[in-house]
């Protein structure tokens, strides 16, 4: 149990609504009072509402008249946001790190290009691991295709509710996923050659989108990709949907903006372990950067240069900054998705405001990948997203006491909560007696 | 490194793939199985030079090791020069009682002399008023593989696991340790100040671990700890049996079978060496690197440190060692440990723990964030270990998730408890707890002085103390170390001070 002092439903119903599956309440008029309220998309309001209705927020502020047949939460001397975004992960696509079957995340591609890859589709929304991350309050998150193609394919938003993938996408997709850090992954043999690739790609993109009746009736020369990869990247060469470059080396940042500036792509730079050094060109280009916090080692030749700070030196220089990722090493990101306060925290001790480290995991991330009408701030109109904390939520002695998504709020324990209750005393509580 | 058709996540601050050597949990390479183990060397002593084997029997006091040639890497740290640091007004978590609210600490010679609400203050010592910050012991990291897994990574410097037998007994991590890792100095900037540095998991017997300071120096000599017992690294479960799946083990009975049967051997040299060491007739028997290990753990002269995730296998190795006369010192992981806290607490074996590490695998299903408040309510030694270069920097952290995952489970645990986690109960796990790990008089003056409550996840060190010298100070660069390793090729970003 988490919160053993506070007399929350899960205590009442835990068993009853795992054994039924489903572990949230319907959806209801909810009005969240009292409390200190940021919506993001505005100034902090003391003692306001949240007013929530049919799993979208009605009303923020102060002095809202609350309906009669709201159920009222008081909220008083607690801190109410946005749910956190976290806008890079493998959430429902990757379970158990070392057991393949469990893992949909991974495409193998053809010519180390998986554009089509729609890794969204694939999504398992059973996963025990999307709990525990709503459990402290993230509430959204981008399912981001891995592997080191060079293309490795398309990322989706999608709301952790309950229910099916089709239930859960607020927007697919947002982003086509590249990568310039492993040139044996990208299938060249240098940095030069991968910047060629991609080029060939976006020009073989344009001739195919010019001609497709063409290619039907195979009157073209060979593309770089097969047919459904060239549709896949139709949108980006026409600069409907970014195309997220994961990059760290800062002259591959720059080379990423170049091609973004002579193709007309939207480009958002992923990692950008050394963004900080070109700070000022980011900005100019009006580039986005997804990273974080929490790494300081020289880890390879490409990223020597990465440095706690860069969030706080990019934000200073104008840049769209969302924080993404753990501080941790690798496997374990899909079991700390929720670990993306801990990043947003450190961004602040390393220099970055607290207002912009809370604006980098949840409107900028909306902002970023198209979707702030529906997720990352307190207005009306927007999915009831929301989170009671019991104080600062970027704190470790923070709870998020009360969770909403999509108006309904979830209250079922999750797997690592139920291990342990079992195991609270020992010999563990179990229906059959255990030595 | 290899990652056999899986990779990494899409956008990950400069590390590239999943199992990227420099930050990755199950330590361990894709392996080429090689056919022989090494030539051993002839026995030497201090000096170099050749001994006969009679001369060879180390004193008493060479860490308490009985075998021939006890000491042949001797640890050459001396403490940086330190003149006497008197801290007040200062907030004091001392892992060795409650908190002293706006208190004092004074330090000198290396050592600490005095910690109180108030204590005398030397004739020229230098007084820092702390401003209602913290301080605390310095931090100490029961798993590190800092060194053996350098930064910049890759194939040149993964040298952590000798994955080339599953019994790797003869081999000593010190070995592999590149004292130039810029991990060193990061992980002093995180507060931490001794380190034990093991092999990874890929081997049943992994070898020796070593105690280091995080200190700059040219050798690993230079920063082992003084005095500090060896460990032995045993690792259970899914690292082996995958690393030696073509040649066995391959399966966790494969495993177990091949523990008792290096204890069978060890035994065995055991016997003959403390039988010649008393009788000196004839010749003596002849030395084996990895059987001399062995023998110094059943004579409980080295410390054993197993990783071991699942609770079952934990108790089938603590049969193990029943069997054998030997005893854990620590399980490292140990995702199940709530399982058997009671277990533990009973044997007295300590729990070096990750505070939300799971699911990456199999053996990792189970984790849950308050395994650490579990096995401390159970009356266990638990502490919060890093296993990674990154967390380690930041185990203040980790243990604030720790002790707050238990607030939340409804197991109650204070910050005067966490400390210990990442201080003395490691320093009890490393052998050292008479040494380091609390703010006592007489300890070493390993202390941080941190910029907030280091369960904040605001706060940072901001001046870090090795035996008294101060070794790290945020506001000023002069005193941050930079190892030979980023001269040149790490830049610092103007007007920022790291």
């Amino acid at each position: 149990m988490r919160h053993m002092t506070s007399k929350t439903i899960r205590g009442a119903t835990a068993g009853v609504v795992l054994a039924i599956g489903a572990g949230s309440l319907p959806a209801q008029t909810i009005a969240i009072t009292g409390a200190r309220v940021y919506p993001v998309s505005s100034s902090p309001i003391e003692n306001a509402t949240v007013l929530i209705r049919d799993g979208k927020i009605v009303a923020v502020g102060a002095g809202i008249t609350i309906p009669a047949d709201a159920r009222r939460i008081d909220a008083s001397g607690k801190w109410v946001t946005p749910g956190l975004v976290n806008a890079a992960t493998q959430l429902g696509l990757s379970e158990v790190g070392q057991v393949a079957e469990t893992r949909d995340d991974v495409a193998r591609g053809r010519d180390n290009i998986a554009a089509s890859f729609t890794a969204w589709e694939g999504l398992n929304s059973y996963s025990a691991l999307i709990a525990p991350a709503r459990r402290e309050g993230v509430t959204s998150v981008a399912v981001v295709p891995a592997g080191s193609h060079l293309i490795s394919g398309q990322a989706a938003m999608i709301n952790l509710v309950d229910g099916m993938p089709s239930d859960m996408v607020i927007r697919a997709p947002i982003a086509m996923i590249a990568q310039m850090r492993s040139m044996g992954g990208a299938g060249v043999g240098a940095r030069g050659e991968l910047l060629v690739r991609l080029r060939e790609l976006i020009e073989d993109t344009r001739a195919f989108a010019r001609n497709r009746a063409a290619f039907e009736r195979a009157e073209t020369r060979d593309y770089a990709a097969r047919r459904l990869d060239l549709i896949a990247m139709i949108p980006v060469v026409e600069g409907r949907l970014p195309l997220v470059v994961a990059a760290d080396r800062a002259t591959d940042i720059d080379a990423a903006l170049t091609l973004g500036r002579q193709n007309n792509i939207r480009i958002i730079i992923g990692g950008g372990a050394e963004a900080w050094m070109l700070a000022d060109k980011i900005a100019a280009a009006r580039v986005p950067v997804l990273t974080g916090s929490m790494n300081n080692i020289p880890a390879n030749f490409g990223a020597l240069n990465q440095i706690q700070e860069n969030e706080a030196l990019l934000r200073r220089a104008g840049v769209q900054v969302v924080t993404i990722g753990n501080g941790g090493s690798s496997d374990e990101e899909t079991f700390n998705v929720r670990n993306i306060r801990q990043q947003a925290g450190n961004a602040v001790a390393y220099g970055l405001s607290w207002d912009d480290a809370l604006r980098s995991v949840t409107l900028t991330p909306a902002e970023v990948f198209g979707v702030s009408e529906r997720i990352g701030s307190l207005q009306a109109g927007r999915d009831a997203n929301v989170v009671i904390w019991s104080g600062d939520p970027f704190e470790f002695s923070t709870v998020a006491e009360r969770v909403f998504v999509g108006g309904r709020e979830f209250t079922e324990m999750d797997r690592q909560e139920l291990l342990t209750e079992r195991y609270k005393q020992l010999p563990p509580k179990q229906s059959m007696p255990v030595r | 490194m290899g990652a056999g058709g899986l990779s990494y996540p899409a956008f990950r601050n400069g590390s590239e793939p999943r199992r990227n050597p420099i930050a990755m949990k199950s330590h361990f390479a894709p392996v080429v199985v090689l056919a022989a183990l090494c030539a051993c060397a002839p026995a030497r002593t201090k000096q170099g030079a050749q001994v006969s084997p009679r001369d060879s029997v180390a004193p008493a006091m060479l860490g308490a090791v009985s075998t021939p040639n006890a000491d042949p890497f001797p640890s050459t740290y001396v403490p940086f020069p330190s003149a006497p640091v008197v801290i007040r007004n200062v907030n004091l978590i001392t892992a060795a009682g409650p908190t002293i609210r706006n208190g004092m600490i004074s330090i000198a010679d290396g050592k600490i002399v005095a910690v109180g609400a108030t204590v005398e203050v030397p004739a020229g010592a230098t007084v820092i008023d702390g401003n209602g910050k913290y301080v605390t012991p310095g931090l100490i990291d029961t798993h590190s593989h800092i060194g053996v897994y350098a930064a910049p990574g890759g194939q040149a410097l993964s040298d952590g696991n000798e994955a080339t037998n599953p019994v790797t007994a003869h081999v000593w991590a010190e070995h592999s340790v590149w004292p130039q890792d810029p991990q060193f100095p990061r992980d002093l900037q995180g507060g931490v100040t001794t380190m034990q540095v093991l092999p990874g998991s890929a081997n049943l017997i992994g070898g020796r671990s070593v105690v280091l300071k995080s200190v700059p120096s040219r050798t690993v000599q230079g920063m082992k700890f003084p005095g500090a017992k060896y460990g032995l690294k045993m690792a259970c479960g899914e690292n082996p049996k995958r690393v030696y799946a073509s040649r066995g083990p391959s399966t966790r009975m494969g495993n177990v079978a091949g523990y008792r049967a290096a204890w069978i051997q060890a035994e065995a040299y055991r016997r003959r060496w403390d039988k010649w060491n008393q009788d000196r007739k004839g010749d003596p028997p002849t030395r084996d690197l990895g059987q001399e290990t062995l023998a110094e753990v059943l004579r409980g002269n080295i410390l054993v440190h197993n990783h071991c995730y699942r609770a079952d296998e934990m108790a089938q190795m603590i049969d193990i060692a029943k069997e054998f006369g030997y005893r854990i010192r620590a399980f490292h992981h140990g995702v199940e440990a709530y399982k058997v806290a009671d277990i533990l607490a009973r044997d007295s074996i300590g729990g070096s723990l990750w505070a939300d590490w799971g699911s990456f695998k199999m053996e990792a299903l189970d984790g849950i964030k308050a395994n650490i408040a579990l096995v401390e309510k159970a009356g266990a030694n638990a502490v919060v270990h890093s296993d990674d270069a990154s967390g380690s920097q930041r185990l203040n952290q980790e243990a604030a998730k720790a002790m707050a995952a238990g607030n939340s489970a409804g197991i109650p645990v204070s910050e005067d408890v966490a400390i210990k986690w990442i201080t003395l109960n490691a320093a009890w796990q490393l052998g050292l707890e008479d040494r380091i790990g609390s703010l006592e008089a007489g300890k070493n003056a390993d202390i941080v002085l941190w910029s907030a409550n280091p369960f904040s996840v605001y706060a940072r060190p901001e001046k870090v103390w090795v035996d008294g010298a101060m070794l790290y100070d945020r506001t000023d660069p002069r005193q941050q170390w930079r190892t030979d390793f980023e001269l040149g090729y790490v830049r610092t970003p103007a007007g920022f001070n790291r």
